[in-house]
């Protein structure tokens, strides 16, 4: 990323900006729901930033990302129902198990490639949902309610929208940099080599596959996060939120903002969310809408919305 | 004389019943460039690829300095020295020229769970890999997209990985293969600077190429070995002419 001002740069300036200072506009009197929806959509970003370091640095195309979501979710829901509600008992807890699952599939279906990784990752991201909604006592297929979002100390108070929205914010960014500092570390390198030619890195002298692990746990474990907050966004956990068609969505986050791009899935999940939402207004029958659009930039736009910017502002050299 | 670099007893390797490899012996002395030619489907790629650790062998053993390394994983031979180029180029398109030996490098550095310091930036890193893409001519092109070069450039970054490692020993498979005249001439005179330093094994079609660069020539022919000799003694042996010589001038003549 170069500090010049490119179309790119001056765009990701802007929306950069503009997530900062939403919640002023809110207070200046704005609708209090416009909040609420980029809560959720910076959530949903972090998520799609997790997966976009398996999926578009290290060319592992995970199709059951969401499970991650659910489970940090879980963590949060399952302690709070058994009155453990501080947030230094529920985080942790929801990382690692997010860390743990990932460990577990990860071992076993990176020892496949290609569509055989694709399966495995979506039977395994099912099977938890599956198990989720069985889970009785914690309101199986109807979901389970929050009714204390996670304790912090004092100041600290999650129920507070514009606080809560600034944590999000926060770890999103957070998240964003972490990603961008190991994709450029020699572990990166390692992990973008082995997408391009894993024959080649162990030819080389790489054991590829426990770096790839690794890389795949770290991305669970962000995801993980990202599902703690969500659970505390919307006060309600259940297993819809690990559906096979959430982990859909984050991959068309990742694809529609630019894959193997640092920022692309946080400009495609605002793309994706915001969309969805002014269509849904339009229409019920948005879909139709979006579907043909998702479809242009697949299409036409390799490198996703991010790398037409970047196409754009070259042109626009000299 | 001490104990060959290389040196491989009783290979075997079958595919679906096709005898690939069939009980071969072959030694190679530290700092020879040891040829080995044969007709096509003669084996040599099966071979290159059990030496590499691409492919395990169904039976025999392979010592490299010492040590058995017929069961040892890809880059755990790497890492004692053995490094091998492919036949079909085979590199990080999607990276720069300079990524893709800077990789090499890093490969002979140590792990590589180093998750903060930014990799290219690294001069530990980056000035090595400079320095072979230099040597083998290409550090003009070291910043641009490795997807942007010419085949004989892909070849030449292939070399300058497998030099960074300095390995003891180079297995090359067919370095000369879809170059031009005047790139192949430039990779001859890249092998006979390198066979100085290193035992190189060499796989390849150009005969002119392998009777100009070997010390040693093996003659394979439905994965056996049929004859081992200086250039001249496999120039002058029957059964190779026959097996194989022949044929080449043949089609030599054809295409001429």
């Amino acid at each position: 990323m170069s500090g010049a001002l490119t179309i790119r740069n001056s765009v990701v300036f802007v929306l950069l900006a503009a997530l900062a200072l939403l919640p002023l506009y809110v207070g200046l009197g704005g609708n209090i729901f416009v909040l609420t929806l980029f809560t959720r959509i910076v959530i949903l970003a972090m998520a799609a930033v997790s997966l976009n370091l398996i999926l578009g640095y290290g060319g592992m195309m995970s199709f059951g990302h969401a499970a991650y979501l659910g489970i940090g979710g879980y963590a949060v829901g399952i302690l709070a129902h058994e009155g453990i509600y501080s947030g230094f008992a529920q985080w942790p807890v929801a990382l690692f198990a997010s860390a743990l699952f990932a460990l577990v599939i990860g071992a076993l279906s990176l020892r496949t490639r290609g569509v055989y990784f694709i399966m495995i990752t979506l039977a395994f991201a099912q099977m938890a949902y599956y198990i989720v909604a069985g889970l009785a006592r914690y309101g199986g297929d109807d979901g389970l309610t929050i009714y204390k979002r996670s304790q912090f100390f004092e100041p600290v108070n999650l129920s507070n929208k514009v606080q809560f929205y600034y944590l999000c914010l926060t770890l999103l960014f957070g998240a964003t940099y972490l990603v961008y500092r190991l994709v450029n570390s020699r572990f990166g390198m390692v992990i973008q080599g082995a997408r391009s030619n894993e024959l080649r890195m162990r030819a080389i002298g790489f054991p590829t596959y426990r770096y790839r692990l690794v890389c795949f746990v770290i991305a669970g474990t962000l995801c993980g996060l990202a599902g703690a907050l969500l659970g505390n966004h919307t006060d309600f956990v259940s297993p819809s939120m690990m559906y096979w068609t959430r982990s859909g969505d984050l991959i068309i986050m990742v694809v529609l903002g630019g894959m193997g791009s640092v920022v692309g899935p946080l400009i495609g999940a605002v793309a994706l969310l915001v969309l969805e939402e002014l269509l849904s207004g339009i229409t019920e029958y948005w879909q139709i809408i979006l579907g043909p659009l998702l479809l242009l930039v697949v299409l036409f736009a390799r490198g996703g919305i991010d790398g037409l910017l970047a196409k754009a502002g070259a042109k626009g050299q000299p | 004389m001490s104990e060959p670099l290389l040196q491989v007893e009783n290979l075997a390797k079958r595919f679906d019943g096709i005898v690939a490899t069939d009980d071969l012996a072959l030694t190679v002395a530290a700092g020879e460039l040891h040829a080995i030619i044969g007709p096509n489907g003669a084996g040599k790629t099966t071979l290159i690829s059990q030496l590499g650790g691409q492919l395990t062998p169904d039976s025999g053993h392979i010592r490299f300095d010492g040590h058995d390394i017929t069961a040892l994983p890809m880059y755990r031979r790497s890492r004692l020295g053995l490094a091998r180029s492919f036949q079909i180029t085979s590199l990080f398109l999607d990276l720069s020229v300079l990524d893709n030996v800077a990789l090499a490098v890093q490969a002979h550095t140590g792990h590589s769970f180093r998750f903060w310091r930014n990799a290219r930036a690294e001069a530990e890193l980056r000035e090595p890999a400079r320095a072979a893409l230099e040597r083998v001519g290409l550090g003009a092109r070291a910043d641009l997209p490795a997807s942007v070069l010419s085949h004989g450039e892909h070849r030449l970054i292939e070399l300058a990985m497998a030099l960074v490692g300095n390995p003891r020993m180079l297995l090359l498979d067919e370095p000369m293969a879809g170059l031009g005249p005047e790139e192949s001439a430039r990779m001859v005179e890249m092998l006979r600077a390198l066979k100085k330093e290193l035992t190189i094994l060499l796989i390849e079609h150009d005969m002119e190429a392998v009777f100009a660069l070997a010390d040693r020539i093996t003659v394979l022919v439905y994965g056996r070995v049929i004859a081992t000799g200086a250039p001249a003694e496999i120039r002058s042996n029957a059964a190779v002419r026959e097996a194989y010589l022949g044929e080449a001038e043949a089609e030599g003549t054809g295409h001429g």
